[in-house]
């Protein structure tokens, strides 16, 4: 097995990303991702397959390394199904847009959730068509002017995570396009996690929604308006890291403390592993400025696989038949002679 | 009582009743019993969508018919011999399939007031159709059910149940049948889950075998003694059964393993079933979430390194073809499987047709060809998907293989081949030689490209739906376009050197010359058969393959003064051969009914006068 640096992962290919596009940061995580990762699963490069649909960040396989496929709109997620089921040791990763997964390959993403097919799913998620040249797409705020929406949205957004976990997806993670560790964080944790591995990036984009996450992600702001998730960890955040988040009734609600007898045992303690879907959930459903924005690894839980029930299926009932081959199949059942 | 035994050559039998009466179970038993006799049979299942329509209504009538005969058997029939008709509505929608001294059998108790009121006849219903002149059965076929079966136990609608068994009975003493063969099957259906339904359904089928021995109405019965076949092993099998058998086979003589993705849709979900069947063989089946997913994962499992399949039927097709675009595009294997339906759009989703033809050849957008090819018989499809799998892993490309309604659920005595009879399958797997893979580099010959399934050690590439140079960077290089244009369409081109050429039933040139694809070879062949008895010249062609047509195919086409297309559209092969060969004259023998040719509109497209004839 060879050992690998990021260099190893980067394709002969120009990248054709506006300058400053966020899409560069996810995929410079990506490359200081994959030596680690194929370390720890002792396999070499080319077992890396990076399948995308359509979109700017559908590009991102031509920039990597790697066995690469660049779909059709929508469908990379039903394509790198094909790939798991056929070959359970590849190790794929694909790359979707908020348009390419949530819009027009929307069935495909809840369907691939729900049977927890083995696959790295990076959603990006600018909120806007750039491809396109600025067009809202299903995460785009309510209100938000477009080309196509002149006046304003009149359709409410999806947030990926409440889709996922509506889904009861098995692992669900946010972060932002610049945090570089702590996207080369989650993606480990996806690529660890044994199971459709949701991973939303919000990224920037320059050109047509510039700004679209600055409210959360500005460098003033984002201590006060974000809080990393990580395991064990009390739910505190803000710049004098007296913040934290806590559980009223059957409501999260942001504290002080210090303030009003809070103390910090009365502050949440994030578990990713523990099956709690109705808290994951709300953490992931966390909006600023009521909540801060969740980022980090939201939920990680074990169930079992689509490619390994499949696999499981396969060898269990060909051990128990008696035919194996065409031949012997041919014959089998209700035949006669003819002499 | 003494009756009178007629050897015939070959009869036909249409079982028809509610959707619910077990008919469709019944013509089975009786083909796969009369095919284990050594009879040659085809069989034609004519059902409604519903799965149990308004009861005692004609839209809810479900047929099955079944042809059989000494020797092999070519169509499922035009007329019937004998009808067997469960209540009213049977009789009504199935009288004009009646020859002039068929046999109609009648279950006396469905046709009461309500059962005739439902089916709308005001009076008599033999009259009322005109058919009193045949020879009418009339049996209380549910009251001798009750009869046979009161000291069995089962409640009153299991023992409805059954009578369709009394009626099974009752053919086979007509056409004298052995009942072993139904003994045998009733025991493996229900030994395990219901193994007090075995005796009173064998008590059944003997009783309904008796009574028709006993009744004046039996006036006379029938063998039809089978002919000496080719030795060997046989087998009764359906198109979609056969298809499923042929791609495994495929992936035996590939050794890659097999992968369908699909979404059920009628007539082609059969297909499906029976893939999931075979883990066993290593056959990998997901149904997946819809027909683009189908495809797509199809397309994910071909880059994997898979024999990847998937099946469907035109509304499904019509979903599948960006995708399908996408595996022209990346040059991955691929087999696509239309088993057509009546359309457009639902249409008619049990009844049969030709009609996916001008997509199957043109539904995609930009120039993108993919190989075409249409199954000819049930039996035939198992052939037919080995080849298409085999064109599709040598040749890199899609392969669309087209059957259809009728020879999906139609089926055929098939002697069961030997695998030996069968070619290695050499897939283009890419070895690393050190230099950097160029995904798009062609074999001269054939003009295919190599395949480096994800995986491979030192072959990492990239394909997608962008066009690309040879070496698989991304170019919008006008001349590169047009050069990668032209060497796809060629590639697919170039398979005429690998498929065999048309054979021609009968003279090499003449006057007129029977052009059919697909489903409909049965009836062609019988046509010019009967056409020939009859002194009528007439050379018959079928084409399994339609893109790219066989390579004779000019020059076959150049030997008749009339060349008539047979197919069941409004012409699509017709106006594609005419585009081909802009020289010939083509005439249109087109049915879009959602049913099969009958003879008879073969003949009539040739010689109309011998119908007149027979009708006088």
């Amino acid at each position: 097995m060879a050992k690998y640096t990021f260099k190893d992962f980067k394709s002969d290919q120009e990248i054709r990303w506006c300058p400053g596009c966020g899409d560069f940061s996810v995929l410079a995580a990506l490359q200081r991702t994959l030596p680690v990762v194929c370390e720890e699963k002792g396999i070499d490069k080319d077992k890396i397959v990076v399948v995308s649909g359509i979109g700017c960040s559908s590009r991102l396989p031509y920039y990597m390394d790697t066995y690469g496929f660049h779909s059709i709109h929508g469908r990379a997620t039903a394509i790198a199904t094909g790939i798991k089921v056929a070959n359970p040791d590849l190790c794929v990763w694909q790359v979707s847009g908020d348009g390419d997964a949530l819009a027009i390959g929307g069935n495909h993403f809840i369907h691939a959730i729900r049977r927890n097919i083995d696959i790295n799913l990076m959603l990006f998620n600018n909120r806007i068509y750039g491809m396109t040249k600025g067009q809202y797409s299903p995460t785009s705020r309510l209100g938000t002017v477009t080309k196509t929406s002149p006046y304003g949205t009149v359709e409410p957004p999806f947030n990926p995570g409440s889709l996922v976990l509506g889904a009861k997806g098995t692992f669900f993670a946010r972060s932002i396009d610049t945090e570089l560790a702590l996207n080369q964080e989650i993606m480990l944790a996806a690529s660890r996690h044994h199971g459709t591995a949701v991973m939303e990036f919000l990224t920037n984009c320059m050109i047509f929604n510039n700004g679209s996450h600055a409210e959360i992600s500005a460098k003033d702001v984002k201590a006060d308006r974000t809080i990393v998730l990580r395991d064990g960890e009390k739910m505190i955040f803000g710049k004098d890291r007296n913040k934290g988040i806590m559980l009223d009734g059957w409501k999260l609600k942001v504290v002080t403390i210090g303030e009003d007898g809070v103390t910090e045992d009365d502050i949440l303690t994030h578990d990713s592993h523990s099956d709690n879907l109705g808290l994951q959930t709300m953490l992931a459903e966390m909006r600023w400025p009521e909540f801060p924005v969740a980022l980090g690894v939201i939920r990680q839980v074990p169930a079992q696989t689509y490619e390994d029930e499949v696999a499981r299926q396969v060898e269990e009932v060909s051990a128990k038949a008696r035919i194996h081959d065409m031949d012997s199949l041919l014959v089998s059942g209700s035949t006669w002679e003819q002499k | 009582m003494q009756h009178k035994v007629i050897d015939a050559k070959d009869v036909v039998i249409r079982f028809a009743g509610d959707s619910g009466d077990g008919m469709q179970l019944t013509g089975t038993l009786f083909a796969n019993l009369s095919a284990i006799y050594g009879n040659g049979l085809s069989t034609f299942p004519d059902y409604p969508a519903e799965i149990r329509a308004p009861k005692g209504t004609v839209a809810g009538v479900s047929g099955f018919q079944v042809h059989i005969g000494s020797g092999k058997v070519n169509t499922p029939g035009d007329f019937c011999d004998m009808l067997v008709a469960m209540n009213p509505a049977a009789l009504k929608a199935n009288a004009k399939w009646l020859k002039r001294n068929a046999t109609v059998l009648v279950n006396e108790d469905a046709f009461d007031d309500m059962g005739l009121d439902k089916a709308g006849f005001k009076g008599n219903p033999f009259e009322e159709l005109h058919i009193e002149d045949r020879n009418i059965i009339i049996a209380p076929i549910t009251k001798l059910t009750e009869e046979s079966l009161k000291d069995s136990g089962l409640d009153i609608a299991s023992i409805h149940k059954c009578k369709n068994m009394f009626t099974l009975g009752m053919a086979c003493f007509i056409y004298n049948r052995p009942l072993d063969y139904v003994y045998t099957y009733l025991e493996g259906r229900f030994r395990k889950k219901h193994p007090e339904m075995i005796e009173p359904n064998r008590k059944v089928v003997n009783d309904g075998y008796n009574y028709a021995s006993n009744i004046q109405a039996v006036a006379d019965t029938y063998t039809i003694v089978p002919e000496a076949k080719e030795k060997g092993i046989y087998r009764n099998i359906t198109g979609n059964q056969a298809l499923a058998w042929g791609l495994m086979a495929a992936s035996e003589k590939s050794g890659l393993p097999l992968f369908c993705g699909s979404y059920p849709i009628t007539p082609a979900t059969a297909i499906l079933e029976e893939l999931a069947i075979h883990k066993n063989l290593g056959v990998k089946t997901m149904q997946t979430e819809d027909e683009i997913a189908g495809i797509c994962s199809a397309i994910g499992a071909s880059f994997a390194g898979s024999l990847a399949v998937t099946t469907t039927s035109g509304p499904g097709l019509s979903l599948k073809s960006e995708a399908l675009g996408l595996a022209v595009m990346t040059e991955l294997p691929l087999v696509v499987v239309d088993v057509q339906r009546a359309g457009p759009c639902t249409g008619m989703p049990t009844k049969t047709e030709q009609t996916d033809l001008n997509e199957a050849l043109y539904g995609r957008n930009g120039e993108s060809p993919v190989v075409v090819m249409a199954a000819h018989s049930p039996a035939n499809c198992f052939d037919a998907a080995f080849n298409a799998a085999k064109i599709a892993l040598e040749h890199m490309t899609p392969v669309l293989l087209l059957s259809e309604g009728f020879l999906g659920n139609g089926s055929e005595p098939w002697k069961i081949p030997s695998m030996s009879d069968y070619p290695v399958i050499r897939p283009r797997i890419a070895k690393a030689d050190g230099t950097k893979f160029q995904p798009f580099r062609r074999d001269e010959k054939t003009l295919a490209r190599d395949w480096a399934p994800a995986g491979t050690p030192g072959l990492e590439h990239r394909v997608g739906g962008l066009e690309k140079t040879h070496s698989g960077v991304l170019s919008t290089d006008p001349d590169n376009h047009a050069l990668m244009v032209a060497e796809r369409a060629e590639k697919v081109a170039r398979v005429a050197e690998a498929i065999p050429d048309l054979v021609i039933d009968g003279p090499e040139s003449g006057d007129v010359l029977l052009v059919g694809w697909g489903g409909t070879m049965g009836h062609i062949l019988t046509a010019a058969e009967e056409l020939r008895s009859r002194g009528i010249n007439v050379s018959r062609v079928h084409f399994d393959y339609i893109n790219p047509l066989p390579k004779n195919t000019r020059e076959v086409l150049s030997g008749f003064k009339k060349i008539i297309v047979c197919e069941l559209n409004s012409g699509q092969f017709e106006a594609y051969l005419r585009s081909c060969f802009p020289e010939f004259e083509y005439i249109g023998c087109d049915k879009v009914q959602g049913q099969v040719f009958l003879v008879r509109d073969i003949i009539g497209a040739v010689a109309p006068e011998l119908l007149k004839e027979q009708e006088d």
